[in-house]
């Protein structure tokens, strides 16, 4: 278990950069979600993997999991869940305004008035 | 009385529902709201640096849970000092926005102004590795809004490059806390300081990735080469006022990088020791190099003032760099300086955007306020490039004494006092361009718009007015730096009081 989590926290971050790196806001914003995906794998494996074990107190369980990772995890979700619908409102006001979809900084000089 | 400490956080995030909710559409009410918190907040966070001022550290614990099983807020000499020159940035930063009219220009700035104050003042007193990531979540989402508030294409596309850049940035930040949890069960500052000293000599991979980690996610908040490239276009396309505001938040970067490099990996911790001498003060040398270089070469003005920016970031850097107790009391100093003069100067080339057709540097027709605009431009100028009589010049004799010690000390007196050099020629290349070469040119049509208003230019003046406070009362406000600074390298009492203070479920309640 502990290889296949791994390998996929690994592939998934590998994939997520790959599509961050193609400086289209697409692909940017698929991989950043791949990203946010693997950190949160990433977080649950962070309080040990275990099969079955409670993560709340109860008499008669002596095997418990780390309960803390899972609202850790909760938290990120959230956030990045969030985060991911701002910057894909933003990044189409941006592409609708400018009918550019690159990331990276446009070089035209700045003439344009700005109020 | 302890229940100041969060005050800070209730009051911005109270006030901010209250002026979406209740006075949506009454603009008055909402300026009156906002000014009314921002002198609360100034009114508590002087409350809170004159109880830490004799060294004390008071604590919060949420729900009266112990810590490190429940969430603390810590208050100590280094954190009331950020939160009191938030406070102080946040009114005038409202002031020039109502003066300037700014906050018309689009919905709800007063609101996330608020919660942007809300974020920084959580992110300076959380005393919990993840209540320092939520936070800084807070302060990001305000900022986004922010950023692109009153829309315009431009702003937009920098604004795509702002957030994904920072959504990069905050994934980094949780691989790092999992990275830590994982190998030492705890993100509590307090009790991590105690567990990685605990981790055996040969067992600190993780505890090693983990630190470099945090240190990539505090240097790209705080704009250093190599992880600056957001900050010119985000910082030049942002509205005048937000990059005033945003002035504050290349500190928190720093501030981080001082919190967790003093509390939980000291220098003297031989897993990561040579951290900073090897890495962070190579790159802080290269941003205050490069961020004056930028100054020079910069096209527009508000570019320019991007660049000086990174500059001060990367002598603020250098100072925490060096990490003796006089350089990081240099480098408080030079903070509190670096953020006035960034935020007067955003105000300013926001004044001088209002009157001409663009930002270029080149000769154009006196903006309406010439005069008055000049001025306020050559002092703050003066007081970013670090010429003498203000307080630049004072907090960069600091920071070099701070380094006369130190084995590289030749690299770091010539990278700064050469960077120096080049940023006084860029300023000064920037201001005569500017304001001396527009009197000769003669104005074909009427000038464009009208003078600042006089609440805008009593904003920017008032943190001018402040930065030369900053000059004259320069010795007591060293002494409290100095304290700061002696108390980051004993970290024992705040460790002690973290831990040690009897909550629910702490040991102690336990055993009785």
């Amino acid at each position: 278990m502990e290889f296949l989590v791994a390998s996929a926290i690994g592939a998934m971050t590998a994939g997520g950069l790959y599509l961050v790196l193609r400086l289209r806001t697409f692909p940017v914003i698929l991989g950043i979600a791949m990203l946010t995906y693997a950190v949160n794998v990433f977080l649950f494996a962070s309080g040990r993997l275990t099969v079955g074990s409670a993560p709340v107190l109860r008499e008669g369980v002596t095997n418990y999991a780390d309960p803390l990772p899972q609202a850790l995890a909760l938290t990120a979700i959230v956030i990045s869940f969030g985060m991911t619908a701002v910057v894909v409102m933003i990044a189409l006001g941006a592409y609708l305004g400018s009918n550019d979809d690159h990331v990276n900084d446009p070089v035209e000089p700045d003439t344009e008035d700005r109020t | 009385m302890t229940h100041w400490i969060i005050l800070p956080v209730m009051l911005p995030a109270m006030v901010a529902p209250f002026i979406i909710l209740a006075a949506r559409y009454h603009m008055s009410i909402q300026r009156v709201a906002t000014v009314a918190s921002m002198i609360a907040l100034i009114a508590l966070a002087a409350g809170l640096v004159w109880q830490a001022s004799d060294g004390t550290v008071t604590i919060y614990r949420l729900g009266d849970w112990a810590a490190p099983f429940g969430i603390v807020l810590v208050a100590d000499k280094l954190s009331t000092m950020m939160v009191l020159l938030t406070a102080i940035l946040g009114l005038f930063v409202a002031l020039y926005a109502i003066g300037s009219k700014w906050d018309e220009r689009g919905r709800h700035f007063h609101a996330l102004l608020q919660f942007q104050i809300m974020g920084i003042m959580g992110a300076f007193l959380t005393g919990d590795l993840f209540n320092l990531f939520v936070f800084f979540e807070i302060l990001l989402i305000a900022s986004y809004g922010l950023m692109i508030h009153s829309g315009g294409n431009k702003r937009l596309r920098a604004g795509v490059q702002y957030v994904l850049f920072n959504l990069l940035g905050s994934t980094l930040f949780l691989f790092a806390l999992a990275a830590i949890y994982a190998e030492t069960g705890t993100l509590n500052m307090a009790d991590l300081a105690e567990r990685a000293q605990m981790v055996s000599a040969d067992e600190t991979v993780g505890l090693r990735i983990a630190a470099v980690l945090l240190i990539l996610v505090f240097a790209v908040k705080a704009a250093l080469v190599p992880l600056h490239f957001w900050l010119p276009s985000s910082y030049a396309e942002a509205p005048g006022p937000v990059a005033a505001l945003f002035a504050i938040m290349t500190k928190v970067g720093a501030y981080a990088i001082i919190r967790v490099y003093t509390i939980i990996f000291p220098p003297d911790l031989e897993a990561t020791a040579g951290l900073h001498t090897q890495w962070l003060l190579p790159a802080a040398l290269i941003s205050l190099a490069l961020g004056m270089v930028g100054v020079l070469a910069a096209k527009t003005l508000d570019r320019l003032v991007a660049f000086a920016v990174i500059g001060s970031m990367g002598m603020v850097m250098t100072a925490i760099a060096l990490f003796s107790q006089e350089a990081i009391a240099a480098a408080l100093y030079y903070i509190i300086h670096s953020t006035l003069a960034a935020a007067a100067l955003f105000l300013i080339t926001d004044m001088v955007r209002q009157g001409r057709a663009d930002l270029r540097l080149t000769a154009q027709a006196p903006v309406p306020g010439h005069l008055l605009i000049a001025g306020l431009f050559m002092t703050t100028a003066i007081a970013m490039a670090g010429l003498p009589p203000l307080s630049g010049f004072v907090g960069k004799l600091m920071i070099l004494d701070a380094s006369y010690t130190s084995p590289l000390m030749p690299w770091v007196w010539s990278v700064i006092l050469i960077s120096s050099l080049i940023g006084i020629v860029g300023f000064a290349r920037a201001g005569s361009t500017l304001f001396w070469k527009a009197r000769s040119i003669e104005a074909e049509t009427a000038p464009k718009g009208a003078p600042p208003s006089a609440l805008a230019a009593i904003a920017a003046g008032g943190l001018i007015a402040l930065l030369i406070a900053h000059t004259v009362f320069a010795g007591p406000i060293y002494r409290y730096t100095e304290g700061a600074a002696a108390q980051l390298f004993a970290p024992e009492a705040y460790i002690d009081t973290v831990l040690n203070t009897p909550g629910k479920l702490s040991p102690m309640t336990e055993e009785n």
